[in-house]
């Protein structure tokens, strides 16, 4: 253990920044499209037709009731073997990885985002309809953005959770961050100081991401709406 | 004490109403007319119906039976724009205000006027100052629902269904949720809709308030209208009505007189 130092600075540290820009770049976009496939599903669960409701419930069931390293699985390794009317869809690994994180990560996001249209008072839908707003207005313009207000503590946890079960995008070949740090660990023998120091990567980058979410979380922030009702 | 009242044409016309909620028949049959200029005032008992007739005059509540009449124009209940179009011309205040809580006091009013009527947005916000100004919070633009008073929130929602341009307004016991000492700054201003001739239903429980403003008073109970007339008719000595009896013991409670 007596170059512990320079190992980690001239193995380790330049590994994982190559692998630590795979995982932003798995990581954003699944974060945008996770919360954007969320505040859809998680609306029309509760204003959708009846129809449309049954088929989102079962959408948040299917996949909240998965592992998602199956669901990587099925995207990545099983998908192409399926035939549908014809069309195969065989997707890159990095394609797989964002579809099923933020497929996943949307199932979470629906189930907050429904939480607050939940805990919104019936009184605003009724002043927005007796102004004449349509439903869809109505939601969009009134119901949604006090509700969003409202669970985005939640959702802001969801996108910590996806940093870190971003971890799982190297068991469909990718080499992110884990990946990389599996590699050099495999190669050295060097256990301890690879994964400590991956571990501090993804430490780093939470809090980055905290630190982000919270400076949203203020700008959004209006009188009634505080995080601390003064 | 009463103004000239019924000379105008007949803005909104309620037919045979019936609404059931939950099993119940809270609306039974109920007529009801409003013509330009009138100032009606529904009183009657809690669960009498009150509120369900306003909600359903302007369609939040679609009745299961009956006719509604916009400027004689029957409305077709299951036409959505029919639905959005009356919705516009007839103003609705509720009880407990339902200012859209995330918006400010002139985003409360301009935000109708921009997503319903597309106006500009400095049409709509000219509009809103406007209408602001004329309840008298001019200089509380700015503020969210959070930091008004009870008061300031009703008389917002008011400025916020006048700025639509209605034909009618319908008022669901604007004073009820507010403080005592709030009360009168709500009832000037609805004071001077009646004065400058907005046609109004109001329901409430000021009764002396209402008496010296409105042209006819409207007793509903169990789901009907059951007596209907000028104020000084109705609550006058000798006149044995129910509205008296009525009117009598609520003011006997809250120590006005009626």
């Amino acid at each position: 253990m007596n170059d512990f130092f320079p190992f980690i600075i001239h193995q380790v540290i330049p590994g994982l920044n190559t692998g630590l820009f795979v995982s932003i770049k798995l990581i954003v976009p699944s974060a945008l499209l996770g919360l954007l496939i969320g505040v859809v599903i998680g609306t029309l669960r509760v204003y959708g037709p009846g129809p449309v409701k049954k088929l989102c419930d079962f959408y948040v069931a299917l996949f909240r009731g998965t592992p998602l390293v199956v669901q990587l699985y099925f995207w990545y390794f099983a998908l192409p073997y399926t035939n549908f009317w014809g069309v195969r869809i065989v997707m890159s690994a990095v394609t797989c990885a964002i579809v099923g994180f933020s497929l996943c990560s949307g199932a979470y996001h629906a189930e907050y985002i429904r939480g607050g249209l939940l805990s919104i008072k019936t009184g605003q839908l009724k002043a927005a309809q007796a102004l004449g707003m349509a439903p869809f207005t109505s939601v969009k313009s009134i119901v949604l953005p006090q509700a969003f207000r409202h669970c985005f503590t939640g959702c802001c946890n969801e996108i910590i959770y996806l940093i870190k079960y971003s971890s799982l995008a190297s068991i469909i070949t990718i080499n992110e961050m884990t990946g990389i740090g599996r590699g050099i660990a495999k190669a050295s023998f060097r256990n301890v100081e690879t994964f400590l120091v991956v571990g501090i990567y993804y430490l780093i980058l939470v809090t980055l991401a905290s630190v982000l979410l919270n400076y949203v979380e203020r700008r959004m922030e209006i009188p009634g709406f505080e995080r601390q009702p003064k | 004490m009463t103004q000239p009242n019924g000379t105008g044409p007949v803005v909104l016309e309620a037919r045979g109403i019936v609404k059931e909620l939950g099993g119940n028949t809270v609306l039974n049959h109920v007529d009801l007319t409003l013509a330009k200029g009138d100032l009606k005032v529904l009183i009657g008992p809690s669960g009498s119906g009150k509120s369900t007739l306003l909600q359903c005059l302007n369609l939040l509540h679609i009745p299961e039976d009956g006719q509604l009449l916009l400027d004689g124009t029957p409305v077709n209940f299951k036409k959505k724009t029919d639905l959005y179009q009356l919705r516009q011309k007839v103003g609705m205040i509720f009880q407990d205000f339902n200012l859209f809580d995330h918006l400010s006091a002139h985003q409360n009013v301009a935000i109708a006027l921009k997503k319903v009527k597309k106006q500009s947005k400095k049409q709509a916000h000219d509009r809103a100052c406007e209408e602001l100004a004329r309840v008298g919070l001019a200089d509380k633009m700015e503020l969210y629902p959070a930091q008004l008073s009870g008061g300031q929130k009703q008389r917002v929602s008011i400025a916020r269904a006048l700025a639509m341009d209605p034909e009618v307004l319908l008022l669901d016991e604007p004073t009820s949720a507010l403080d005592p000492e709030l009360i009168s700054e709500v009832l000037v201003v609805i004071r001077d809709l009646a004065k400058a001739g907005m046609t109004m239903l109001m329901a409430t429980h000021q009764i002396s308030f209402s008496a010296g403003l409105a042209h006819k008073f409207v007793f509903m109970e169990n789901g009907r209208i059951t007596e209907q007339g000028v104020p000084s008719a109705l609550l006058a000595e000798n006149s044995g009505s129910r509205t008296r009896d009525f009117c009598a013991k609520i003011s006997e409670l809250t120590g006005a007189e009626a």
